[in-house]
């Protein structure tokens, strides 16, 4: 059965229709990856997903149960976790205490602050440091060690690269790497396209708002995500 | 010079205790009550109603006192600053300017302008005092509230700091800022929905919660009513109201303001 599934999702800011009838699965344990161009409405529907938006229709089930309605917060106990784009820490608050609030969602399940300095070892003598003080990387899996702190069955996150340096990107990949295969179900958004490659095993490609790519990262070529991700056969279409 | 020192911080301890609710309630939800002094004369005059007419001694009024007032604070949250806040940052400071009128003016329609006092109900304690070394005598109503205030301002700091609710409020008072700042929430439908609920905290119960603490702390203000005439304490608290920024209640800065007018020299503002 599909851990996450989204139906016929539109959403609206004011006057932009930024998601268009998206309709696609997650199944338990995979990762997937949702890449596309600046404004193509990933990051709006990974908030859609959490809560953070409200889809003007659609269907956004957990588990097969509909919770487009339920409210973001307790979509956190229900086991939809995000790291939000940009990482959102409370700064003036140290790495524990950011830890410790995943865990008011009250989901029973193997996290812990201990297990996340383990998945995470360049917390480890950061956990008493305000968060606003740390640097990108150790911002990052704070953020993402908070989001895994409330057990989710559906972890999404939303361009955990960004602003980080090469190495702190590879460094944070290599965490993940092993939650990525301890079945968690992850939903990503990448700029990169090459690394969202390696770790999913399936790619949702945006353009616009509308879905128009979704395969398998080994069988779809590179050369047609690319077309997919620019809309450049859309546009030689039109020519 | 000793005793007006004494005097002046046992004073600020008073001025603390009565900022406590209002700067606590201004670093998480970001909304100047500017009627907090008003809710706290109220108060004193709940208490001064249940002993003048049922005889009840003001400290077991705050039996009954203390659950209404906590319960007008959730109200008072729920159905005019809850709304008021979707209007803008502005209206709150409007409505509770409003508000501070309403109840002002009820209390002059029902009491009158007369100064009253609950000192009659609280035995001699009003006049009671202690004799420290040196020929100083400080009143036991100023120690009482003195310790107080640090009770009341330590436990809602220890409250803050280690306690999984204490982080949910410091960290939905955080929020707001990098929430509002998101340009995607500007112009979402609903209200503005802050990151904290992302993190799985229920940002409006955390709200409505710490309007609650602060309409006790409000009620716990009140004590000193039986000594100081009750419009008096409204003035005080506007005065004392120095809030923390950042998610912790500071008002222990008020001590640094109270003792400056005793000593007659300019000390300056408490830094952070």
């Amino acid at each position: 059965m599909s851990a996450l599934a989204v139906q016929g999702l539109n959403l609206h800011h004011g006057l932009l229709h930024a998601v268009r009838d998206v309709s696609f699965v997650v199944g338990n344990g995979e990762v997937v990856a949702l890449v596309g161009a600046n404004g193509a409405g990933k990051t709006t529907l990974l908030r859609a997903i959490a809560g953070a938006h409200r889809p003007t229709s659609g269907v956004i089930a957990l588990d097969g149960k509909d919770i487009a309605h339920v409210p973001a917060h307790r979509r956190v106990g229900m086991g939809i976790a995000l790291v939000p784009e940009g990482r959102k820490l409370f700064t003036q608050m140290t790495v524990e205490e950011n830890l410790l609030l995943g865990r008011m969602a009250r989901r029973p399940g193997p996290w812990t602050v201990e297990k996340v300095i383990e998945t995470f070892p360049n917390l480890g003598p950061r956990r008493r440091a305000k968060t606003g003080t740390l640097s990108g990387g150790e911002q990052q899996a704070t953020a993402i060690g908070r989001a895994l702190m409330s057990n989710p069955s559906v972890l999404l996150l939303d361009e955990v690269s960004l602003g980080l340096s090469p190495i702190a990107v590879e460094r944070l990949y290599e965490s993940l790497r092993t939650l990525m295969q301890s079945g968690t179900t992850i939903l990503l958004v990448e700029q990169d396209l090459g690394r969202a490659m390696r770790v999913a095993s399936r790619v949702i490609c945006m353009l616009e708002g509308r879905l128009v790519l979704e395969g398998s990262t080994t069988s779809l070529p590179r050369e047609k995500i690319t077309e997919a991700y620019f809309g450049s056969g859309h546009e030689r279409a039109m020519a | 010079m000793i005793n007006t020192i004494i005097q002046g911080v046992l004073l600020g301890g008073y001025y603390a205790l009565i900022a406590a609710g209002l700067s606590f309630m201004f670093s998480v939800m970001r909304i100047i009550n500017l009627a907090h002094g008003s809710l706290a004369v109220l108060a004193a005059y709940l208490l001064l109603i249940l002993a003048q007419s049922f005889g009840i001694s003001p400290f077991l009024g705050l039996i009954i006192v203390l659950p209404a007032m906590a319960g007008i604070g959730f109200l008072l949250q729920r159905f005019v600053l809850d709304r008021a806040l979707r209007a803008g940052q502005l209206v709150p400071i409007l409505a509770t300017f409003g508000l501070a009128i309403v109840i002002d003016n009820a209390l002059f329609e029902g009491f009158g302008a007369n100064t009253r006092s609950l000192s009659n109900y609280i035995g001699t304690l009003s006049y009671d005092s202690i004799e420290l070394p040196g020929g100083i005598y400080v009143g036991e109503l100023s120690v009482g509230v003195f310790v107080l205030a640090i009770v009341v301002l330590g436990g809602l700091q220890l409250f803050l700091s280690f306690t999984s609710y204490g982080r949910a409020i410091r960290a939905t008072s955080e929020d707001p800022d990098t929430a509002t700042t998101q340009p995607g929430e500007l112009i979402d439908h609903g209200p503005p929905l802050r990151g904290a609920e992302l993190g799985g905290v229920p940002v409006r119960r955390a709200a409505v919660e710490a309007a609650e603490v602060a309409a006790v702390g409000q009620v716990e203000a009140r004590r000193e009513q039986g000594r100081r005439p009750a419009p008096v304490g409204g003035q005080d608290a506007r005065r004392g109201g120095e809030g923390g920024r950042h998610g912790r209640t500071r008002s222990g800065g008020a001590t640094v303001v109270a003792v400056t007018p005793s000593a007659g020299a300019a000390i300056g503002r408490r830094d952070r």
